[in-house]
């Protein structure tokens, strides 16, 4: 076995001469003064690999084109399996992309590690600092949601505010006429066909630097004798690559990345915010108005990346202890906290979401449901139903399968006495009223083993808004999915009939807003008022 | 282990060093490609969970076919295809039976997708590609079709004839 290896190996070498290379490149000598911080470089060249994994995968099962993007992108949140963790691994990935390469060009700041002959590897990360950025600011729009499209608008028209060359750049973003198809075109091409093979080239570039000047020496290193590269320092790369990798994975189970509605171009309510790394940025516009918001939006962001690429030139002195450093540390404190401050200033006047949005990102099949079943999701909930009949526990029967055998006027006899109707049950009487036990049956006669998972995504203010809609009877007079009298309006499409301000204005005093209504007051609590008004809202056309 | 008692012991402590790193970076990168792997090929290779949705479409009254005079009707039906819902004419030739019952046969040809027709003359489906024959029950005559012609899923509610699902010979066995 140990010898058919070693004559693969030989065969390679006097082939490919591979082997040869890759024990060159391991065999490097670092200074002795190598260790666990010179381990974001390789942390960054693996996330990159993997956004560009991750990305491949989703472009598999992804259609770049408005609308088409949108669609595309909730099949694969809903309906492909891994498609949601695949997702999660590109929108964290990015995020952390940007961390580490920003921790990437600090260690080198700190360092020194700029210094003559290294100003051309420093250059080189600089540009691909500015490369990631873009990533991030492209890949914001190709969800096509709301999110996506009116953050989109913002930075284009901060692109056009650029002194001389704004109408170019609208121009070149295909955004002279507003965000539309050909930014998103543009914008596609951007993400997909220019930056990954730019990024590639950069780091191939800035790989070869490093290896040319070697990794930068410490004062005090050159009494010490170098050391090999393999396998302690690959040891220790691996292990960040690993945690980076962990945490990531992480974020892509744990933490959801919701999906708004489809992009509406005409939602004038939507209030933008850019991605958190940009945050700063958003901030420091607010201190400039009018004439002078182009110092904040292109000419200061414009200075600091020049100053960053002529950082080696503006510094030119001899190599020191890092401990001796004190100015660049200084400096990055200081470039710390600012940057934290206006983050965190930005993150304090983004006003609290102030209405309930559907996720898009989760199965939306409860949207279909009357409101007399939403209103049974309602009750199902606070009286803990799935405590005992969940699938796989051995209390009571798997409701899924309830409605084949049983009908609903069955169940409410046996809610209210459980015992009657089966001897021995141990279930305790569900203590509600007839109506509220009406729709309690009406949804478990819905439920299906196939569509249990996508309604228990139903949100909890539209259930609540369903049971506010239950017990003010508005299904007297109006229509829901096809539910209820005509003699109001059917309260479908009311999204785009009305306002939300409207709506709510309306449950108080609807002759005020529409003379000649018979439709009489509600007098709804703040929360009721709120949930009935987001259920609405969250009703298909 | 001979050999191991003959070096000196700091050789020994550096060689389990370089041992242990070496297990770290191979253990620490399978785990990576495998949290990564796995995933991925879940992704590309398990069904999406799309199910299809038995959607009947009415394509008319009973009465409007005439036992032993095979009548080709059109009707449009919506078919999902991953996140696109499409509205497709498709067609279907329905064959009366003297008994009452009705069969819905799919409008190609099993050979290579042409569309036949009924041939009155002869009491029998021709294909003008390749010649093909069918029976009235579908079944082949002569020709190279390799299977009797596929059918739809049928079924009668208030004397209105509904299409399901089209279904091959082998499929409907199954």
């Amino acid at each position: 076995m140990k010898r058919q290896a070693e004559n693969l190996v030989a065969w390679l070498e006097l082939r490919t001469g591979l082997p040869g290379a890759i024990a060159h490149f391991l065999d490097e000598k670092i200074p002795a003064s190598g260790g666990w911080h010179q381990v974001f470089g390789s942390v960054a060249l693996f996330l990159f690999l993997t956004q560009a994994f991750s990305g491949i995968l989703l472009a598999f099962n992804y259609a770049p084109t408005p609308g088409e993007a949108y669609n595309s992108l909730r099949y694969i949140l809903t309906e492909v399996t891994g498609g949601r963790l695949i997702r999660g691994l590109h929108h964290w990935g990015a995020s952390m992309m940007i961390v580490v390469v920003v921790l990437h060009g600090v260690q080198v700041f700190v360092f020194g590690a700029y210094k003559k002959p290294r100003e051309t590897t420093w250059i080189l990360g600089v540009a691909l600092l500015l490369l990631t950025l873009t990533y991030g600011l492209t890949g914001y729009l190709l969800p096509w949601d709301n999110r996506a499209y009116w953050g989109t608008v913002v930075a284009t028209k901060i692109a056009a505010s650029a002194p001389l060359a704004g109408p170019y750049m609208t121009r070149l973003l295909g955004a002279a006429k507003g965000v539309g198809v050909v930014t998103f075109a543009r914008f596609y091409a951007v993400h997909v066909l220019l930056l990954p093979p730019a990024t590639m080239l950069l780091i191939l570039a800035h790989v070869y630097l490093v290896r040319r000047h070697g990794v930068t020496p410490q004062p005090g290193d050159e009494a010490l004798p170098k050391k090999p590269f393999y396998p302690a320092q690959v040891f220790k790369d691996t292990a960040a690559i690993f945690i980076a990798f962990a945490v990531l994975f992480t974020l892509a189970v744990a933490a959801k990345v919701p999906l708004e509605q489809l992009a509406d171009p005409t939602d004038t309510t939507y209030i933008p915010r850019p991605e958190w790394y940009f945050l700063f940025l958003f901030q420091t516009l607010k201190f400039f108005e009018g004439p002078l918001e182009i110092v904040g939006s292109t000419i200061l962001p414009g200075l600091a990346v020049l100053a960053l690429f002529a950082v080696p030139f503006i510094d030119r002195g001899q190599m020191v202890k890092v401990t001796r450093r004190t100015v660049a540390i200084v400096f990055v404190a200081l470039a710390g906290i600012g940057w934290s401050g206006l983050t965190a200033a930005a993150v304090m006047s983004t006003p609290r979401e102030a209405v309930a949005q559907v996720d898009y990102s989760a199965p939306t099949d409860w949207i279909q449901l009357s409101p007399e079943e939403m209103a049974g999701i309602a009750y199902f909930r606070e009286e803990n139903c799935a405590g005992c009949h969940s699938t796989g526990s051995s209390l009571g029967p798997d409701l899924t399968r309830a409605a084949v055998h049983k009908d609903a006027a069955w169940m409410i006899r046996h809610f209210k006495q459980p015992g009657a109707v089966r001897p021995g049950s141990a279930m305790p009487p569900v203590a509600l009223g007839d109506a509220q036990l009406n729709s309690l049956a009406a949804f478990l006669l819905k439920l299906t083993p196939e569509n249990a998972s996508a309604l228990a995504e139903a949100p909890d203010f539209a259930v609540r808004g369903a049971v506010v809609y239950q017990s003010g009877h508005c299904a007297a007079c109006h229509m829901v999915n096809g539910v209820g009298m005509k003699v109001g309006p059917a309260l479908n499409g009311l999204a785009r009939r009305q306002t939300r301000s409207w709506v709510d204005d309306h449950f108080a005093n609807p002759q005020k807003l529409s003379p000649g209504s018979i439709m009489p007051p509600y007098r709804l609590s703040g929360e009721d008022q709120k949930n009935l008004t987001a259920y609405l809202f969250s009703l298909p056309e | 282990m001979e050999d191991l008692e003959s070096v000196p012991p700091a050789a020994a402590a550096g060689r389990s060093r370089r041992g242990f790193f070496q297990a770290g970076i191979l253990g620490l990168g399978a785990a990576i490609a495998a949290a990564l792997g796995l995933p991925a090929l879940a992704y590309l290779l398990i069904p999406p969970k799309s199910e299809p949705r038995d959607s009947w479409i009415e394509v008319g009254e009973l009465n409007k076919f005439a036992a032993g005079a095979p009548l080709e009707v059109a009707f449009r039906r919506n078919r999902t295809d991953a996140w696109k819902v499409v509205s497709e004419k498709d067609t279907a030739w329905v064959v009366k039976h003297a008994d009452g019952g009705v069969t819905a046969f799919g409008p190609q040809c099993t050979h290579l997708g042409c569309a036949y027709h009924w041939d009155d003359g002869r009491q029998q489906f021709l294909c003008p590609c390749h010649s093909s024959l069918f029976r009235m029950d579908g079944s082949v005559i002569s020709g190279p079709a390799p299977r009797p012609l596929d059918r739809y899923e049928t079924k009668v509610e208030n004397g209105r004839l509904m299409v399901g699902r089209l279904r091959t010979s082998s499929q409907r066995q199954a």
